[in-house]
């Protein structure tokens, strides 16, 4: 039976103990050749099979890994309040991500009792629902930024951007003043809209067509704002820098206090098995 | 049939493998070892028994226990607030001014309040309580709002001119820019000096008082020293929120001030609303 002359069938192999050998004892290995092995010969000398197999074994182990997210019920927990970002929150969070703030800061608050008495109630899953990529972030060298919205006013932000030391002096977070310097002008801001549509946002076509107009009226409080406030329910509606012009800090702040603001949790109930 | 050989040298049974002439001895595993695996395996079976652990389509298997994440951090603040609940009820059941009269009660409050400032407070009014510019000291006398700890428990429960609290404390300075002239603001700006600083134009001076009398007396009294119902600051002493220097007032007077509170009753327990009251009221500056 045995495809290779070189290895002795252990029945012969005077080095495999084996089970009839001494009954009593552990075998020292198993036989070098059982069927299975012997079959599996096969697909060694193959390449072609080999490959065929090994995909068939990774894909089986991808599906149990992947396809029970698409159900797990506790990903996918409809919450009430949870809406997509508005054009100028979500243009703040394009910064966000492009100044790297997530790598000192979290927008993960975990569910133990000291993180939920220092930064309010735990995260859940559907607050990062409309987020490509989420912002979990995986180090705190500055506090967890998940519910700082509506925490601190505009113009501390302000500050606190501008330069950090001068309302928290043993901060070590570096100064972000060009913010206020940089202009923006929302020409991109539907096709981002667009594009935060096309990986799974319910952006509406109405929201996209009046992308612009929202994006500009978020920051000035003088404008007519109600329709956008209509389709951005909760959304915070001031001169968030003080300058007159549109600039990168009026974003980045819209969208630091939207953060952690859309759930009310007065009326939020956990499901407590999730 | 296997040969059973026997290593010559120690006396232990060989696996009959040689490499070169140099053969493995065949030891067993320690009893110790083996006994820790086997327990590790019934461990093993008895937790995915017990707790959440087989992954399904729609959720993973619930564990006898019924343990989850969540229940078991609701199930810890409840604990944690029983072990202060005879405190709690006690500094809720107390009037905020009669607190100090209680010693443990008051120790209590105090020590929590610390580190509910040192969390949510600190980063505006520092972590020794002693402001920036433009967020007010909390170590001093001098209130903008009004310092008895009653006072000071609405500010926090309610905040400054914030949107989201009907009761916020709120008052609005005009922006002067666009009411007087420059030589004007310039002139009110030497009377503020004034009041409290010797060195100052006498004559400039006199011409803004009569501006600051036109123009200011009615949020910040007649002889300049505050009224708190309208959070309107004291101009006669030397603390300044922003700025006593005449570019800081000129800045102030044109453009106008509106600093902004969240109110902290929407975030914090009223435990926690009377408890930094109180430790904000001991500070030093409490009236």
């Amino acid at each position: 039976m045995s495809p290779n002359d070189k290895i002795p069938d252990p029945a012969d192999d005077p080095k495999v103990s084996q089970l009839s050998d001494f009954p009593e004892e552990i075998p020292n290995e198993l036989p070098h050749q059982s069927g299975i092995l012997a079959r599996h010969a096969i697909l060694e000398k193959s390449p072609t099979l080999l490959l065929t197999f090994s995909l068939l074994v990774v894909t089986i182990g991808g599906i149990v890994e992947i396809a029970p997210l698409f159900w797990l019920e506790n990903t996918i927990e409809d919450v009430e309040g949870v809406r997509p970002y508005s054009p100028l929150e979500l243009a703040g969070r394009d910064i966000y991500v492009r100044e790297g703030c997530y790598v000192c800061h979290s927008q993960m608050i975990r569910p133990m009792r000291d993180e939920v008495e220092r930064y309010g109630h735990y995260s859940l899953a559907a607050e990062s629902q409309y987020d490509h990529p989420f912002q979990w972030g995986s180090k705190r060298t500055g506090p967890d930024l998940a519910r700082v919205g509506g925490r601190y006013s505009d113009a501390w932000h302000v500050d606190h951007l501008m330069d950090p030391q001068s309302v928290v002096p043993e901060s070590i977070m570096p100064k972000y003043a060009f913010l206020a310097d940089a202009e923006i002008d929302g020409k991109h801001i539907e096709a981002l809209l667009e594009t935060h549509r096309f990986v799974g946002v319910p952006y509406s076509d109405e929201q996209i067509e009046q992308a612009k107009t929202d994006f500009m009226v978020q920051a000035d409080p003088d404008g007519d704002w109600d329709d956008m406030l209509e389709r951005y329910p909760g959304a915070a509606i001031a001169n968030f820098d003080g300058q007159s012009e549109l600039t990168e800090m009026d974003a980045l702040i819209a969208y630091l206090q939207v953060l952690g603001t859309m759930v009310d949790f007065s009326t939020f109930t956990p499901d407590a098995s999730r | 049939m296997a040969d059973r050989k026997i290593d010559e040298e120690t006396g232990v049974e060989t696996t009959g493998h040689s490499w070169d002439g140099i053969e493995e001895l065949n030891n067993p595993l320690p009893r110790w070892w083996l006994w820790c695996l086997y327990a590790t395996i019934v461990w093993g079976i008895g937790y995915v028994i017990a707790f959440p652990a087989w992954p399904m389509i729609s959720g993973a298997t619930e564990g006898m226990l019924g343990w989850s994440t969540r229940g078991n951090v609701a199930q810890e603040i409840v604990a944690h607030e029983a072990k202060n609940e005879t405190l709690v009820t006690a500094m809720l059941d107390t009037e905020l001014a009669e607190l100090p009269a209680n010693a443990d009660l008051h120790r209590y409050a105090v020590a929590r309040g610390a580190s509910v400032f040192r969390a949510q407070c600190s980063q505006c009014h520092g972590s020794g309580a002693a402001g920036a510019k433009g967020y007010p000291n909390l170590l001093d006398n001098d209130w903008l709002w009004g310092g008895t700890v009653d006072e000071i428990a609405h500010t926090v429960a309610h905040g400054i001119r914030n949107e989201t609290d009907d009761d916020a404390r709120w008052s609005e300075m005009p922006a002067f820019g666009e009411i007087l002239e420059d030589e004007e603001i310039a002139a009110t700006v030497e009377y503020v000096v004034s009041l409290s600083n010797p060195d100052h134009d006498a004559a400039l001076a006199t011409a803004g008082a009569e501006l600051f009398a036109d123009n200011c007396v009615a949020c910040h009294g007649e002889n300049a020293l505050g009224n708190p119902d309208l959070g309107a600051p004291n101009l006669a002493d030397v603390i300044w929120l922003y700025g006593g220097d005449r570019d800081t007032l000129t800045e102030t007077i044109y453009y106008s001030r509106y600093g902004v509170m969240p109110a902290w009753g929407q975030r914090l327990t009223d435990a926690d609303v009377r408890a930094v009251s109180s430790y904000v009221h001991a500070l030093g500056g409490g009236q």
